[in-house]
């Protein structure tokens, strides 16, 4: 099978796991036991009340006319040309389009996530190399311990901690939000704060949203390193021990370049589809992170938005988590497929 | 007397299972500290309503975010609350959610993985289906849509963390039974009229007991973070009870005026809790991996 054909299955592939997904949110959000409408009053409503919200938000529907406006708005191609969005359908506080706030909130959350993945990924494979490379030595078992202790650390607790030496003692970084609400944010264009103000050539606003996106991603990038340590460690680990590395040594090239030229290449797939498994951890991460630091992306809309207990707007934040999620690893597999041929026989 | 036997045998069994690890070298070391550290929170946890100095949901024990003292060893909250109670009670539910969570996903995800892979065809195919795509989404995500939807309670806040986890005990399980199920020995049970369920729990369960081990260890680890990051966002069971997350939570209010006590211990008994667990899986699954064993 050529790259052409496996991505082309690829993604007819993806269509089943998806309609699976979004039947299982459906499930959840209105099929199990709890009325959300009821929920979201908390008993404080008369039901005439309960009955006009049921009514505007469409949830007096019978339930499959409910799930197939639910699927259909997310292929709406019609109403996505026209808002910019998909149909998620309305807020119950606010009746706003839930799809319009989750694409605002989203491109705080792919920042952070970004630069989260690059810290973790950099901590990550170097120290697992190293760790690998001593094994067990000292630095071994240091390596190991950060690793072991970054898996069992709250990531709040963490982001708390940074907080309160950075922020609160130090006072050298912001403890929330994108940018010092004292400047603009700039023009939007892909919705990163970094990426927007150097199109904007603007170095002051990128040093300044670079400054506030460093506590949130170091902290989520170090929570994560703990995984990408333990996953270099164990391949390196066994690719070291493979015969073509003595060969490589005994053919007497230098030590860096059959670590790093060598075994790290081939140690690399895991390691890849890692990320990829990672990337699901990283956004359930990214939610507490984003609480913790008041960062405004899709995880603290989701926190908002249940202190307000409104369903449908937590129903469409569900959904685009699933929706990047898919997304994410489908581009995982296929570059795991350019990178390894034998995933394409 | 027939009791006293019983624990003494059980003990006469666990002691040389427990310091043969120390011969394993690091690997085991860390698996018996994690036993230290996890066997220690369980004690205190049990016998804290008799030492604890104060009522820990009782309001104005002290001065309000009195620093930590003599009186106070771990300080007061915006309560005046004294935290050092609070520390001492506040494991139990954690340790009742996690329990609870890891017994669900055990019961649910291991006969599940057992049948589904022996059965084979479309019903195997089917289960995996809905596993993965479970398992391939963020699992605090799903927790959030649970508990948001179940209301808070020890029961509702375990399984919906269960959900996010039986997928790990589904497909470990279902891997090793793919591979064991084709050898001689399974086929030579079934030659000889052997009942699938014989086969199932009495043949093949037993081989796939240790890789179920290492995925609950890990699976208690993940309980008690998601456990603590439900609470933190507002999901938590309730407040009447002394929580290490409700006080991770509240402490959260309090950082800007520099009152570091009140996150800083319940933080470090999250810790603890979590890297025992942390610590046992890891040494076990080096201590298990054929391929790091000379």
């Amino acid at each position: 099978m050529g790259l052409r054909s496996y991505i082309i299955t690829r993604i007819l592939l993806t269509i089943p796991t998806l309609l699976l997904l979004l039947s299982m949110v459906f499930l959840v959000m209105r099929v199990l036991p709890g009325d959300p409408v009821a929920l979201h009053f908390e008993k404080k409503a008369t039901p005439e009340q309960m009955e006009t919200m049921r009514r505007l938000l469409g949830l007096d529907k019978p339930l499959w006319t409910q799930y197939i406006d639910y699927l259909w708005g997310l292929v709406d191609f019609g109403y996505f040309l026209e808002h910019g969005y998909p149909n998620l359908g309305k807020s119950m506080q606010t009746y706003e389009e839930v799809g319009g706030q989750i694409f605002s909130a989203f491109p705080a959350t792919l920042e952070l996530a970004i630069y989260s993945m690059i810290i973790a990924s950099v901590i990550g494979i170097l120290l697992g190399v190293v760790s690998s490379k001593s094994y067990n030595s000292i630095l071994d078992h240091l390596i190991r311990g950060f690793g072991t202790v970054t898996y069992a650390i709250p990531i709040f607790l963490l982001g708390m901690i940074f907080q309160l030496i950075f922020g609160v003692y130090l006072r050298w970084l912001p403890t929330g939000l994108r940018l010092n609400p004292a400047v603009d944010p700039p023009a939007s264009i892909t919705g990163l704060y970094t990426i927007d103000s150097l199109l904007e050539g603007n170095l002051f606003k990128f040093f300044e949203s670079l400054k506030a996106l460093l506590l949130p991603s170091l902290t989520l990038g170090i929570i994560l390193s703990g995984m990408f340590i333990r996953m270099a460690r164990t391949n390196m680990l066994e690719t070291l021990r493979l015969d073509f590395v003595t060969a490589a040594k005994a053919r007497g090239l230098k030590e860096s370049t059959v670590t790093y030229g060598y075994a790290l290449r081939n140690a690399f797939l895991p390691i890849l589809t890692m990320m990829g498994l990672q990337f699901a951890i990283l956004l359930g991460g990214a939610i507490l992170t984003e609480t913790t630091f008041s960062w405004p992306g899709l995880g603290r809309y989701i926190v908002d938005r249940i202190n307000f207990r409104d369903y449908t707007a937590i129903q469409g934040a569900v959904v685009m988590f699933g929706l990047f999620v898919t997304l994410v690893s489908l581009v995982v597999d296929i570059l795991y497929a350019y990178f390894d041929p034998r995933i394409r026989l | 007397m027939s009791k006293v036997k019983i624990k003494q045998s059980i003990l006469a069994r666990l002691i040389p299972r427990l310091t043969s690890l120390t011969k394993k070298g690091p690997s085991g070391w860390m698996a018996i500290l994690g036993i230290i550290i996890l066997s220690a929170l369980v004690i205190m946890t049990v016998i804290a309503p008799w030492i604890r100095p104060h009522d820990p949901i009782k309001t104005g024990v002290g001065p309000i975010r009195a620093p930590p003292s003599s009186q106070f060893p771990m300080g007061t909250n915006h309560l005046g609350q004294d935290m050092l109670s609070r520390i001492l009670c506040g494991g139990s539910i954690m340790l009742q959610i996690s329990t609870l969570s890891v017994l669900v996903c055990f019961l649910i995800g291991v006969p599940l993985g057992l049948f589904s892979s022996y059965v084979g065809g479309i019903f195997d195919r089917a289960c995996s289906l809905v596993i993965d795509a479970i398992y391939a989404f963020p699992g605090l995500v799903i927790a959030i849509a649970i508990a948001a939807m179940l209301g808070p309670g020890v029961v509702n806040m375990a399984l919906s963390i269960a959900v996010v986890y039986i997928p790990s005990y589904f497909r470990i399980v279902r891997s090793q039974v793919l591979s064991i199920k084709e050898l001689t020995y399974v086929e030579a049970a079934r030659a000889s009229g052997a009942k699938w369920h014989t086969i199932v729990f009495r043949y093949i369960f037993p081989n796939v007991i240790p890789s179920i081990v290492v995925v609950a260890t890990i699976n208690f680890a993940d309980a008690v973070l998601t456990a603590a990051g439900l609470t933190f966002i507002g999901l938590g069971v309730t407040k009447d009870v002394p929580d290490w997350g409700w006080d991770l939570t509240d402490g959260r209010a309090l950082l800007s005026s520099g009152t570091w006590w009140v996150i800083t211990f319940p933080g470090i008994m999250i810790i603890l809790l979590a890297l025992g667990f942390t610590l046992i899986e890891e040494g076990l699954s080096e201590l298990l991996n054929p391929k790091l064993q000379r």
